[in-house]
């Protein structure tokens, strides 16, 4: 064997520097958007599937969104950039994490002095990373065939930018805490699709929000998916539309507090009851 | 730190899946730089007792100390926990790191973790990898991929390393090259607890032997002295008219000289052996013993 060398630091009072948690999380960060990237064929089902979603629906559906002057597919155009962020966040995080659980990789990192915030910010940074192209995509589509028309003022790219990032995490964090859920990789992806799929027609996605039963509203209105569905609204749609929605108003209070209440949520449940091992496992 | 000079130290460990008891009242004691190996058959308790002394498992009953401290606290996180756990090296079992990040960068990723760590090129060279420091982790092959397992056990310049049945499924020469890396970081000063299954390999590599099976410990010793190898009865074959002769003796020197009188010079076909460290083995594991320190040697 040859000889080894000591590279790593020693501070002058002797005691040994662990590297910082922030150092190490973009270190993960760097290591997932490479991973990322690498495997085409999930890069390119991961960006096509809310493009042919957007696609399907401006060729299938014109005419305007009842009782406004609001071409529909501008309504379904700020459903599908909400859907694009929470397949790159929620579902492509937590089935990455099943994944890595299945295999051992996560084991492994257990095993190493990193802690588990710095693999937390490599999901969320990647997640991040990915879910600005993607939006980046889709509104370039809205934006060139679909009659969407670029936020104008200041203001409206604020909102965008808040709306974004809080969604972004959320649904990061969510998917993260949802991935305990499942016990392999096999059941990753019903688990994972099963609530989006099921909130994406419930939350304003497809159809208009408004012109759901009240019952059902109500429901959406507790999970994320509505809130972040009616903020992008209000970046894209014109001002008059806010009031044909149910609450004759966009309500960014109530958008900001019921994302930041997810964010909170979910991140006490990741902290609480994420798992490096499999659930037969480390008993 | 009461005791220096041992790095792990383990007192009546018990443990239990549901009825099925794994781990029935253990005790190791494994000294700062020898090279220590755990050798039983599979269900025996190896990787359980492993696993908790790794910090990876809970424990029912029992004393565990690993570099002076208790690993079910590596659990907790902070900063201790995160400066225990960059002490130990530790190759799981089932290491299958894979997909599309090269070895090199994950190598380096790994390092990045640890205060002290080795540097990579050093590392790859180390396990043979040198080579295939640009390729895919999913292009590498089954014994590459376990020796980039050992690679991210040890880049973190570990005091105690753990490895798990590290050599199951190589080729001879590879296991030979592996021999000769474990050798290299004991030669370097460090510990090494090892679980295997090769008699050969635990004879190669190991200062001190312990084997275990239904969850208790069947004998102690040396490689050379294992259920008391060394002063066994020795067996004395050879040939003569009638045929193949044998007789077990505790002084063959003795029966190999009157042997040698009553042919007058050479001895057709003449043996003598001991037990090897596997007949040994075989009759530890088949026979356990109820109690737990049969056989055990200093």
């Amino acid at each position: 064997m040859t000889a080894i060398t000591q590279v790593g630091h020693r501070s002058l009072s002797g005691q040994v520097s662990l590297p910082s948690t922030v150092r190490l999380g973009i270190s993960r960060s760097v290591l997932e958007i490479k991973s990322f990237f690498r495997r085409k064929e999930r890069v390119a089902f991961t960006f096509a599937l809310p493009v042919v979603l957007q696609v399907i629906f401006g060729a299938i559906f014109s005419g305007k969104v009842p009782g406004t002057n609001v071409p529909y597919r501008e309504y379904f155009t700020c459903g599908i950039i909400a859907v694009g962020i929470v397949t790159t966040t929620f579902t492509n995080l937590g089935i990455g994490i099943v994944a890595e659980r299945d295999d051992g990789t996560l084991k492994r990192l257990a095993g190493t002095p990193m802690p588990k915030t710095a693999y937390f910010i490599g999901k969320a940074v990647s997640g991040l990373v990915v879910s600005v192209l993607e939006t980046a995509i889709l509104l370039v589509i809205g934006v060139a065939f679909l009659g969407l028309s670029v936020p104008h003022s200041p203001a409206r790219w604020f909102t965008f930018a808040w709306v974004f990032v809080l969604s972004v995490v959320a649904f990061s964090l969510l998917g993260v805490a949802v991935s305990g859920l499942a016990s392999s990789s096999q059941s990753a992806p019903v688990v994972l699709q099963f609530p989006y799929l099921v909130l994406s027609f419930i939350s304003g996605v497809y159809f208009v929000y408004g012109s759901l039963p009240r019952v059902i509203q109500d429901v959406a209105a507790v999970f994320p998916l509505k809130w972040l569905c009616q903020g992008l609204r209000s970046v894209f749609l014109p001002g008059g539309f806010a009031r044909a929605e149910p609450a004759h108003s966009w309500q960014h209070g109530e958008i900001a507090l019921v994302l930041g209440a997810w964010v909170v949520a979910s991140l006490v449940v990741c902290v609480r009851t994420f798992r490096w091992q499999g659930r037969d496992e480390a008993r | 730190m009461v005791d220096t000079d041992t790095a792990l130290r383990v007192r009546g460990l018990r443990k239990k899946y549901g009825d099925l008891i794994a781990v029935d009242g253990l005790d190791l004691d494994v000294r700062r730089g020898e090279v220590f190996a755990l050798l039983g058959p599979n269900g025996a308790g190896k990787t359980t007792t492993v696993e908790i002394c790794e910090g990876y498992r809970s424990r029912d009953e029992g004393e565990v100390t690993v570099l002076g401290a208790d690993p079910a606290r590596a659990e907790r996180g902070g900063r201790q926990a995160r400066l225990w756990r960059s002490r130990v090296g530790i190759v799981l079992q089932s290491g299958t790191e894979s997909g599309e990040l090269t070895v090199r960068e994950i190598v380096q990723h790994y390092a990045s973790c640890y205060p002290r760590r080795r540097d990579t090129g050093e590392v790859l060279a180390a396990v043979g990898l040198s080579e295939k420091a640009g390729a895919r982790l999913r292009q590498l092959s089954g014994g590459q991929r376990r020796r980039l397992d050992v690679a991210l056990g040890i880049v973190g310049r570990p005091e105690l390393l753990f490895l798990d049945e590290p050599t199951t499924g190589f080729d001879p020469e590879a296991r030979r090259r592996f021999w000769d890396l474990i050798c290299g970081l004991s030669h370097d000063g460090t510990t090494i607890l090892l679980t295997t299954h090769y008699l050969d390999e635990a004879e190669a590599l190991a200062d001190r032997v312990t084997v275990i099976a239904d969850g208790r410990i069947q004998a102690t010793g040396t490689p050379a002295e294992l259920g008391g190898r060394d002063t066994a009865m020795a067996t004395v074959t050879w040939h003569d008219e009638e045929g193949r002769r044998s007789v077990q003796t505790g002084t063959p020197a003795r029966t190999v000289a009157e042997l040698a009188a009553r042919f007058g010079g050479e001895i057709p076909r003449l043996t003598v052996t001991r037990p090897s460290l596997e007949d040994t083995y075989l009759t530890l594991i088949r026979a356990p013993q109820g109690s737990a320190q049969d056989g055990a040697r200093r």
